[in-house]
């Protein structure tokens, strides 16, 4: 009990950067379960959505600039596959990956341009900006809404998946391209509708995330991209709620090392623990058996 | 046959002491501070860097991502022997901590040294990881190259590593001399000695039987098992050995950088590495040389000029700092989506390739042979 109560401070802005990695891990998780691909660009979408959120903002209020921030990303998230991904559908897998790299590539060059690579000051959202003190710990209201967010979020997207026309074509994709192709489902619309649902979550990810950190460089997104796609392996590739709870794990867990004393190795802890599962476990949590074929 | 293959020996042999021949004429007529020097010596390291992760990637077909890590282990222990005694135990280098390695090491056994040294990290993590299948060996290994990156940087390791602070003054290019005198070692050929030595062992791996089983296991790894290769065995040396020359690669940056610190061999460099891989051909080891010149040309020399504001069009604001990369990162784009196969393809470059590519530069007849050969491909 001490303890916690020692090290509230982190333990809260671990369940909330934990929300906020998880509404990133959920787009990672969704694309890997389709096209089996690890997008390396949604790390750099989420940043993206960071610094459209710092230029809109200076333009019109938040009021218009948030929903903004929000269909201009999915709309990104669309090109995306759409450029980079679709043409190479039938090349091999690690062509699709590098393409993936290509595009973190290219993401990262256009904002070190636009920024000039300096830090941008993430605009103050109001109400959710402001401090607050419980038990003794302060923190931003963000902290606690984020958790209250992300539950709600994957709460729809899950009735999504299960009670919906697209999400039942999501799932059948996810088992068989092939099949779920000769049974009428269009797939690339699938596809497009996973991608738009991962960018979807990436905005509202950056949201909550950047007015934690209030500032946004170029690379601000690979780590955080990095360390959600860990958190997919972890629950579970795949499976939604195993990368909810997966990002949920890691955030806790990284700010408690943080909180110890040991920052040097908060990221490095993730891929520690990255290692661990693959050997101990290499389906993650929650994740299905594949067996291989000769 | 015997003959043709003997006069092809020579002429590589020939073409090879040319171009060393060639450099050492540029290195005493150019200024020592060309650009050209810049592109020259870090396109040969980047050269057998991409080497040595398509001998993982191409030819053993594990989809790697660690290379940044075993270029950071070799660069460090490079800099850490060959840093004199008297510079580690004065202020200078090591301000916060105590050196606590009281020794220093000529040049060819430190970078020795770098290569082993990742090697032996090579070996304790593949011995885990290397049990997993394409993604997830790639998401490791890139989590193994961080986990690196943070344990050099580790305030505790300070008296080895120097924590989070730069290296320096340990035997960078311009401080070697020739052997028995005290002239400088002319340095661009003395990265084109090193990192063409290593390429040429990795070639002549590539083509002895270990090779063939590293291809073997790349084409069907369940078909190579059932011819009696030992799949564990030859990926953890393929590995091992990558490795081995990457923490080469990474000695041979730290000497041309005069600096290292941990906190710049991040992913980013691994992802350049492999696009170069893939740009030259996936497979080929010409082809990646060849690439990485291009790649280093392009990113450091020719593009520069994008980002000079003085050569933008009245009215326009497009040119300034960063817009080449821009430019640079749309002209990759292009070749990942539309020559997935890179410049070479898996094949190698050869005198009879560039003999019959003078005969006919993209003439009728290389392009009726394409369709034909597109007809092959689209019945096979």
């Amino acid at each position: 009990m001490e303890f916690i109560q020692n090290n509230l401070t982190y333990i809260l802005s671990g369940i909330s950067v934990g929300g906020q990695y998880a509404l990133i891990a959920i787009g990672y998780t969704m694309v890997y379960g389709i096209l089996r691909l690890i997008n390396f660009a949604h790390g750099d979408v989420f940043m993206i959505a960071g610094l459209m959120m710092v230029y809109l903002s200076t333009w019109v209020p938040l009021y218009i600039s948030i929903p903004l921030v929000i269909i201009l990303t999915v709309l990104l998230g669309f090109l995306i596959e759409r450029v980079a991904y679709k043409p190479l559908r039938s090349a091999p897998r690690m062509s699709i990956m590098i393409s993936a790299i290509g595009v973190s590539y290219l993401l990262q060059n256009c904002a070190l341009y636009f920024t000039g690579g300096l830090a941008k000051i993430y605009p103050q959202l109001p109400w959710l900006s402001n401090t607050v003190t419980i038990w003794g710990a302060t923190t931003k209201i963000v902290t606690l809404v984020t958790p209250i967010i992300t539950i709600v979020l994957v709460v729809l997207l899950v009735l999504l998946i299960k009670y919906t026309k697209v999400g039942m074509a999501m799932r059948a994709v996810s088992r068989d391209f092939e099949t779920s192709q000769l049974m009428g489902i269009k797939i690339n619309t699938v596809i497009s509708v996973t991608f738009v649902i991962g960018s979807f979550l990436a905005a509202g990810g950056s949201l909550l995330y950047f007015t934690n950190y209030a500032s946004v460089t170029p690379t601000s997104g690979a780590m955080p991209g990095l360390k959600c796609f860990v958190a997919a392996v972890f629950g579970g590739i795949g499976s939604i709620p195993g990368a909810v709870i997966g990002a949920f794990i890691i955030g806790i867990c990284e700010n408690i090392i943080k909180g110890l004393g040991w920052t040097t190795f908060s990221d490095a802890f993730t891929f520690a623990l990255l290692i661990i599962i693959l050997l101990v476990k290499p389906t993650g949590l929650f994740g299905e058996k594949s067996t291989d074929k000769v | 046959m015997e003959a043709a293959k003997k006069k092809e020996v020579l002429f590589t042999v020939l073409a090879i002491a040319a171009l060393l021949i060639v450099l050492i004429v540029l290195e005493q007529v150019l200024p020592t501070t060309h650009i050209l020097f810049t592109v020259l010596r870090k396109g040969a390291i980047y050269a057998l860097v991409a080497v040595s992760m398509n001998l993982l990637n191409g030819f053993t077909g594990l989809f790697s991502l660690g290379q940044a890590g075993f270029m950071l282990i070799g660069a460090y222990t490079y800099a850490i022997f060959t840093m004199p005694t008297a510079v580690k135990l004065s202020d200078s280098v090591y301000k916060y901590y105590d050196c606590a390695i009281h020794f220093d090491m000529p040049l060819i056994p430190a970078l020795l040294c770098a290569g082993i040294a990742a090697a032996i990290f090579a070996a304790l993590i593949g011995l885990p990881v290397l049990r997993l299948k394409s993604d997830y060996l790639a998401i490791a290994t890139l989590g193994f190259a961080e986990i690196m990156r943070a344990i050099f940087q580790w305030d505790t390791l300070g008296p080895v590593t120097n924590g989070a602070n730069v290296l320096r003054k340990y035997i960078d290019l311009t401080s070697i001399k020739l052997p028995f005198s005290d002239k400088p070692f002319p340095p661009t050929l003395f990265v084109f000695l090193v990192a063409g030595i290593c390429i040429a062992v990795i070639m002549l791996l590539i083509n002895s039987s270990y090779g063939r089983a590293f291809k073997a296991i790349r084409d069907d790894e369940i078909a190579a098992e059932a011819m009696g290769i030992n799949l564990f065995k030859h990926k953890e040396m393929s590995f091992v050995i990558s490795s081995f020359f990457a923490g080469i690669g990474g000695a041979l940056l730290a000497m041309f950088q005069y600096t290292v610190q941990a906190a710049q061999f991040k992913s980013a460099m691994t992802y350049e590495i492999l696009l170069i891989v893939v740009i030259g051909g996936i497979g080929s080891v010409t082809g990646s040389c060849i690439s990485s010149f291009l790649f280093i040309a392009c990113s450091e020399w020719w593009l520069r000029f994008l980002d000079e504001a003085k050569y933008n069009l009245p009215g326009m604001n497009i040119l300034r700092s960063g817009f080449r990369k821009v430019v640079f990162s749309v002209i990759i784009m292009v070749i990942v989506l539309f020559f997935s196969k890179g410049i070479m393809g898996d094949r190698e470059l050869s005198w009879k390739r560039i003999g019959a590519f003078f005969k006919d530069p993209f003439g009728l007849k290389r392009k009726k042979k394409l369709a034909a050969e597109a007809e092959v491909s689209g019945n096979g």
